[in-house]
């Protein structure tokens, strides 16, 4: 089991005649995952290394029975592609897109919500999500995962959740799934959609959950453990020592006035029951000794 | 991106916000003439993006022409909380029965735009937040409905706001909107908002942050873009295209990716040591970029080791490693490289860079090994 993805996810990938989109899915198709499409205006009819291309998503999902899609296009465009999948009827949509207009981000989001709920937007600006073994969609180096469980695993940051990843497959701990939610002020998937997925998925048995500043998402996702979970749950948080006031590399990582430090957050998940980690190593050690207790 | 004072009112001209007449000033004959043609008593206001400006003495009422070149002199090249005052704004000082607050920004928790509005301006909100939360009213809107005048008159009602000023209230507040999102704004804030004793209502300051991702659409910016001020070093890691903010301490950082730049940070702290910048590389980490970063960082006088933590996912930790011995070419740096590399490909990483260890090139297997040497060495220790 895992959650949002699996081996019979159909993946199309909107943007795939780009660089980019070439690049990261034709990784993700070498890895196992069942790539059918790609969608790029103007240019149905040609193909990416036998993978067809389509003008619209509607066309593509018809053609192939796609129920996910990967969107690797520019800023200026993402949001429209967004909402071209979700108006196709595509369940599940993944957007690696950085630099998104933060007003075009909450148009987008709120769109979703009124007008196609049943549609879940994992992004922008993240690293993608992968079930190790069966389907990988977005930027993760696969062969840092390793299948099996019993770990899942949600990060708001990239290179920490391959941090996160390597550090356990090192220790010969697997993971079920791990989601990448993304560094933006309104990510379309949150800490709680995942943890709240996590728990209902029989095979996940713990975990691992990296957050950092900004925002109060991470303090909700207490509140949510406190209140819901009964698996264990080992956080992370980056940012201690970031200054106020500055955006650091990710738009929604900035403390905003006394809103939004690392330390609310820790404080928050370690009287939720959270075992928190002082760094990323110290995370994965928590973990090995929470699993070898399972 | 932060705008000026002054620009945020000029932005908000744009958009049919009223504020009082003025202008902008960089030397005092300027400033003279501005406040002769505005008419006494006239205000004179140092433009720095920094708080506290009023009580550093950077505000001043002049009621004379001498009194506008003596406030204005004293001003110019002011120093302010670190900040240089380069610029004043110049604008006839109003008569103020009432003072309020409104501002929009993004409410991250409800995914919603939200409406702040308060009848007690004029003084710093967080304050207000604090010490009388009742005083404000917060009403979220949602994006795909925009806000209609009715709405904003209820607001406004809602607030508090004195009879004679909800119409003048509510309009501004419908124009802030469309200067919030037309604008693409991350913040847009007037406090205070004033009611003059003719019953007019218009806005006395301009807080603006405008969304950098939105650049694109907005030719117009760069009129902003080129009055921001940042220190040196942050301008040269800018049109290098690298992520970089200076901070206080003594060890340079280098890493691939936001979040383990920040964790990198942390970890130093943790070990006692002070990082001297944050330094996200971004994805690739070929010779170009990682010069780049190694010039940039060796400007820094403060910095006594660097510490390159890097996690190889996409990005193949061997290239980051022909990128090192690449940029090491170019750069004579200054201070010891302490060097992570862990990910795809590290073995091979590691071999590459085997021949070049020195006590100027240190390899350490993790990021807390790296970091605790890193710390050593910028402390004044040796390491073997």
């Amino acid at each position: 089991m895992s959650i949002f993805v699996d081996k019979d996810t159909k993946v199309i990938v909107q943007g795939l005649t780009g660089g980019q989109g070439r690049f990261h899915g034709l990784r993700n198709r070498d890895y196992g995952t069942q790539v059918v499409a790609g969608v790029t205006p103007g240019k149905g009819g040609t193909d990416v290394e036998g993978i067809p291309i389509f003008d619209t998503v509607e066309e593509a999902v018809v053609a192939t029975g796609a129920n996910a899609s990967f969107i690797v296009v520019p800023p200026r465009f993402a949001s429209a592609a967004v909402l071209e999948a979700a108006k196709a009827g595509i369940p599940f949509v993944v957007c690696i897109t950085e630099f998104i207009p933060a007003q075009d981000e909450a148009m987008m989001y709120n769109t979703l919500k009124r007008d196609y709920p049943g549609t879940r937007l994992l992004g922008p600006n993240c690293p993608g999500v992968i079930t190790p073994g069966q389907c990988n969609i977005g930027i993760t180096s696969g062969d840092i995962a390793l299948p099996g469980g019993p770990v899942g695993i949600v990060s708001r940051s990239g290179t920490l959740t391959y941090q996160a990843l390597h550090e356990l497959s090192q220790k010969g701990i697997g993971q079920t799934t791990c989601v990448g939610i993304g560094g933006d002020p309104v990510p379309g998937t949150n800490f709680i959609d995942c943890l709240s997925a996590f728990e209902s998925d029989p095979e996940t048995k713990a975990v691992i959950m990296i957050g950092e500043i900004g925002g109060s998402e991470e303090e909700r996702a207490a509140e949510f453990i406190r209140d819901h979970m009964t698996k264990p749950v080992v956080a992370y948080i980056a940012g201690v020592t970031a200054p106020p006031g500055k955006k650091m590399g990710h738009a929604g990582a900035i403390i905003s006035g006394s809103q939004g430090t690392a330390q609310a957050k820790m404080k928050a998940l370690e009287s939720a029951g959270v075992i928190v980690a002082k760094n990323p190593s110290e995370a994965a050690d928590l973990m090995a000794e929470v699993v070898s207790k399972l | 991106m932060d705008l000026f004072e002054y620009q945020g009112k000029q932005y908000f001209a744009r958009f049919g916000i009223p504020t009082s007449p003025g202008g902008v000033a960089d030397t005092v004959d300027e400033a003279v003439a501005i406040a002769n043609k505005v008419g006494y008593p006239a205000v004179i206001k140092a433009q720095v993006q920094v708080g506290g400006r009023g009580k550093a003495g950077g505000i001043k009422i002049a009621n004379s022409e001498p009194e506008a070149r003596k406030h204005a002199s004293n001003i110019l090249g002011m120093d302010i909380k670190g900040h240089l005052v380069k610029r004043v704004w110049v604008e006839h000082a109003s008569d103020i029965e009432k003072e309020y607050y409104a501002s929009f920004t993004l409410d991250r928790s409800a995914k919603l735009h939200l409406a702040m509005v308060s009848a007690k301006g004029g003084v710093d909100i967080e304050e207000v937040a604090d010490s009388d939360p009742d005083a404000i009213v917060k009403h979220h809107v949602n994006p795909l409905d925009g806000i209609s005048i009715d709405e904003a008159r209820s607001i406004a009602e809602k607030a508090g706001i004195d009879q004679p000023a909800i119409g003048g209230v509510a309009d501004i507040l419908v124009k802030l909107y469309d200067a919030f999102v037309k604008g693409d704004a991350d913040l847009v804030e007037i406090n205070p908002l004033i009611l003059t004793p003719e019953h007019k209502v218009h806005a006395l300051d301009a807080k603006v942050t405008l969304d950098d991702a939105a650049g694109f659409r907005h030719p117009e910016w760069e009129e902003f873009r080129v009055t921001q001020e940042y220190d040196g070093r942050e301008k040269m890691a800018k049109e290098r295209g690298l992520n970089y903010i200076g901070l206080d301490g003594s060890v340079g950082i280098i890493a691939n990716g936001a979040g383990l730049a920040m964790s990198t940070l942390d970890v130093v702290n943790q070990v006692g040591g002070q990082a001297a910048n944050f330094l996200d590389l971004g994805g690739g980490a070929d010779a170009k970029v990682m010069t780049n970063a190694l010039e940039v960082i060796n400007t820094d006088d403060k910095v006594r080791s660097v510490l390159v933590n890097i996690f190889g996912g996409i990005t193949r930790c061997d290239h980051v490693a022909e990128g090192i011995i690449e940029a090491l070419s170019r750069v004579e740096l200054r201070n010891p490289l302490v060097i992570r590399l862990d990910g795809t490909n590290a073995e091979k990483a590691r071999e590459i860079l085997q021949p070049y260890v020195s006590d100027k090139l240190i390899l350490r297997p993790t990021m807390l090994e790296a970091a605790r040497t890193a710390v050593e060495l910028a402390n004044g220790g040796n390491v073997k």
